[in-house]
């Protein structure tokens, strides 16, 4: 893409490589470390579901029982395949239900018991993994069979904390023009260190993240999908406690899109900063194979911090979002990097403000779906001035080809958005993508004028803050409230008890497969020209 | 309709006081309101069916005569209405009831002298969202430095100490670590809540409290104050707390109470909201 900001690529190159050796003691630590959730993680991708009479998910009542005997060190495969194996289970719920009692006696197997727990548990996870590439096969065909929705894609969020509430809301809002639907999440999951089970009829302010959820939506979507011959993309969060979990699930359910920031759980939600880090990697390595785009969160930075202040932390923020992503193996047309139009109105200029940060994303990242996200913190309540905001940001959006916008309700913060509301939002957007979607090819800031000299301005700030990370450390620039303002300590923050070191004979079966980057014959997809790479290419 | 304010204009005297909706004629009476019925909008006979419905929830509402400017069908089964008209409805000015702040709004210098003078020692602010609102927007909104609408947060007051617990606090830890931490005020922020939990929560939370110290104006007695955008901050006696913050709260307002109502030689005002309300 050629570039309308004179960006120095010399700036470009070491903002990247700055961001690289911040987080490259990041990923060490998550090479040399597991979590609960993690080992979970395998057990799902294994087929392990359901729960015992309270509630509680088999894979945390086996993976609590291994932990208990055996420790995790060693992962929870070497001793859960040993004891199916020689304990003559039927499955592995069965096992779970018999660990859950007391009854199993887990050990580390040794040479030939070992190697027979390993046979058997990466057969298990190659079958799981290829559910995965099946799936993304199968979204490949979906998309063949009804169309590729222009860009900028359309996000509408459903929420009602009832699955069969949301099933017929977000079919509307798919026929209304939506081309992705995220459910939003029952407020506080991502704080619960297990994932609930089933269809769910009751959540808080959002509908609880299940596998079964997931099943069903994704089903009533292609319906619609095959009914509006054009396929309507679902997301959900990969976040929380339980991200590598509900990231596996994504993938056994074909969802589209993720949720799936960095830094998002350790500010916003104090989740322990190790904790958030390791399963971020595992979740990734998930979403990449599964060919899901992630969404990245640095919108949330402008919600809590001014967004002309704390534009450039937006930069740093995607910068180690990209490495991290790239490392975990995502592709450029997987990283959904995230950024908003949340500038105060009343500041001189501010749209001006918004076009420089928003095209200075773009340039840095040309190849990446970029999610757009629309004005919440200086929505009044005043509808009708709402109304013109959106339609700015629209307007910004359609300008700076971003290319996932997510439709601003001019009734932000006021209540749930009315079904009208949501109809005045999406004629807002498509009246400013039918109006001004070719305005984007003349829009050509004036060499040296005030857009270029505040994009400028602003890489710069990035790359003088990735100086400072890199001399500190990411996890100190976290502990020193450098994003969103807040201060996470590398030690607090939730989760940090479900950290475990990995012993020399650490086995994850479902990471083996993943790195070594082979796919199994179902799938057998080229990650260079498979769907969603072509799908997401701009 | 002599009580209704003339086209002569000006603010008639006296405590009866009676307006009509402004339209662009004193008296007119015109507003306009948007609403959707479940009602197909389609062929011409459900289009005239739609808007014979739409005018008879105006007429119903007051609005006589009603025009319906605007339907248009939103998927197969509604449709979105915008409506002009003219209300009967009177408005008697001498009925309005407002809740007036009772606390002057001083400067961040100003709460600090207060403090400084008057207690001698910091103020201790424990902060936290409880329940299952994971939204921590709102409290960090008051507390950090950052602060919200240009107002820096409570931290950045230099005789305020700020201990934020973030998220998702259980009630007890929330009293035990006041206590360990000798708050004098707790301020409880409750941003996504559904089927009225920040109700439910905020009882919850001034209950515990009052088992804890149940003598009210002891020591170690905590202000009680939560906030929120779906608060309505005239039910602090029936949540059993000292004070309510609503939608657009700023930090300079919270600091101002807090000084206001802690720092009792500043006022007789301060011991009396404290003493009433507790």
């Amino acid at each position: 893409m050629q570039t309308r900001l004179n960006l120095d690529p010399a700036v470009v190159r070491e903002a990247r490589a700055l961001a690289a050796k911040a987080g490259q003691p990041i990923v060490e630590m998550a090479r040399t470390h597991t979590t609960v959730s993690v080992e979970r993680a395998v057990l799902r991708l294994a087929g392990l579901q359901g729960a015992d009479a309270d509630g509680m998910p088999w894979v945390n009542r086996l993976v609590d029982a291994v932990r208990e005997t055996t420790g995790l060190e060693h992962g929870v495969a070497l001793p859960a395949w040993d004891a199916l194996l020689t304990g003559g289970y039927e499955n592995l719920a069965a096992l779970a239900a018999a660990a859950a009692r007391g009854e199993v006696a887990f050990r580390i197997p040794e040479d030939a018991d070992a190697a027979a727990a390993r046979a058997a548990a990466s057969a298990a996870l190659a079958a799981g993994i290829g559910r995965i590439d099946a799936n993304r096969a199968q979204r490949q065909r979906m998309i063949e069979q009804t169309s590729e929705p222009r860009k900028p894609w359309i996000y509408l969020i459903v929420a009602t904390g009832d699955i069969y509430e949301d099933i017929p809301q977000a079919q509307a809002a798919a026929r209304e023009g939506a081309d992705i639907i995220a459910v939003i999440r029952s407020t506080g999951q991502s704080l619960l260190d297990y994932v609930p089970e089933g269809p769910t009829r009751e959540g808080f302010a959002g509908t609880y993240a299940t596998q079964e959820n997931f099943r069903l939506m994704r089903a009533a979507l292609d319906e619609t999908s095959r009914e509006l011959g054009r396929y309507v993309r679902l997301t959900n969060y990969a976040s929380g406690l339980c991200m590598p979990e509900i990231a596996s699930l994504a993938g056994l359910e074909r969802l589209d899109m993720m949720l799936n920031d960095c830094m998002y759980g350790i500010i916003f939600r104090d989740i322990n900063p190790r904790r958030t880090f390791i399963d971020q990697r595992f979740s990734r390595q998930i979403h990449a194979r599964a060919g899901i785009i992630i969404n990245t969160g640095e919108d949330n930075y402008l919600t809590t911090a001014d967004a002309v202040d704390a534009a450039h932390t937006v930069i740093v923020s995607q910068l180690m979002n990209e490495f991290f992503g790239k490392e975990a193996g995502l592709a450029d047309s997987q990283l959904g990097l995230g950024h908003a139009f949340e500038i105060s109105p009343d500041v001189p200029d501010s749209f001006v403000l918004e076009l420089a940060h928003a095209q200075l994303v773009r340039e840095l990242f040309p190849d990446a779906p970029l999610k757009y996200m629309p004005p919440t913190k200086h929505m009044t309540g005043n509808v009708f001035a709402g109304y013109l905001l959106d339609a700015f940001f629209n307007l910004c959006g359609v300008m700076t080809d971003q290319s996932i916008l997510l439709i601003g309700m001019m009734t932000e913060g006021i209540h749930t958005p009315f079904l009208s509301d949501r109809d005045l939002a999406l004629e807002n957007v498509r009246y400013v993508r039918d109006a001004a979607g070719r305005l984007g090819e003349s829009f050509v800031p004036a060499p040296g004028g005030f857009i270029e000299q505040r994009a400028r301005q602003v890489l710069g700030e990035s790359v003088a803050l990735l100086r400072r990370i890199t001399d500190e450390g990411l996890l100190t620039a976290i502990a020193d409230g450098t994003f969103g303002i807040t201060k996470r300590p590398a030690d607090g923050g939730r989760g940090l008890d479900g950290v475990i070191s990995r012993a020399d004979g650490y086995f994850n079966p479902a990471s083996e497969i993943l790195e070594s980057g082979e796919r199994a014959p179902a799938g057998g997809l080229d990650p260079r020209t498979s769907p969603v790479e072509a799908g997401a290419a701009r | 309709m002599s009580e209704i304010r003339g086209a002569s204009g000006g603010r008639p005297p006296g405590p009866t006081q009676i307006v009509r909706p402004y339209g662009d004629t004193t008296g007119d009476g015109r507003i306009q309101v948007s609403f959707t019925l479940p009602v197909p909008f389609g062929t011409p006979a459900e289009k005239a069916r739609a808007e014979g419905a739409a005018m008879q929830l105006a007429g119903k509402m007051g609005l006589e005569p009603a025009m319906v400017v605007h339907a248009k069908g939103m998927g197969p089964d509604y449709t979105f209405f915008i409506v002009y008209g003219r209300v009967s409805h009177l408005v008697d000015l001498s009925q309005v009831t407002v809740t007036e702040r009772e606390f002057p709004l001083l400067s961040s210098a100003e709460v600090n002298l207060r403090i400084r003078s008057g207690l001698g020692r910091k103020l201790v602010v424990v902060g936290a969202c409880i329940g299952t609102d994971a939204h921590t927007v709102g409290i960090d909104a008051i507390l950090n430095v950052k602060g919200h609408s240009g107002e820096k947060g409570l931290e950045y007051y230099r005789e305020i100490r700020v201990v934020n617990l973030g998220s998702q606090v259980a009630v007890p830890d929330l009293v035990a670590r006041s206590a360990a931490e000798g708050a004098d005020a707790v301020l409880v922020s409750q941003v996504v809540t559904q089927r009225d939990a920040h109700i439910s929560n905020a009882k919850e939370m001034s209950a515990a409290f009052r088992a804890a110290a149940p003598d009210p104006g002891a020591r170690g007695w905590p202000l009680l104050v939560v906030g929120g955008p779906r608060f309505d901050p005239s039910i602090a006696p029936e949540l059993g707390v000292d004070k309510i913050f609503g939608k657009g709260t700023t930090p300079g307002e919270v600091a101002s109470y807090l000084a206001y109502a802690l720092v009792p030689n500043a006022g007789r005002g301060a011991e009396a909201e404290v003493g009433a309300s507790a």
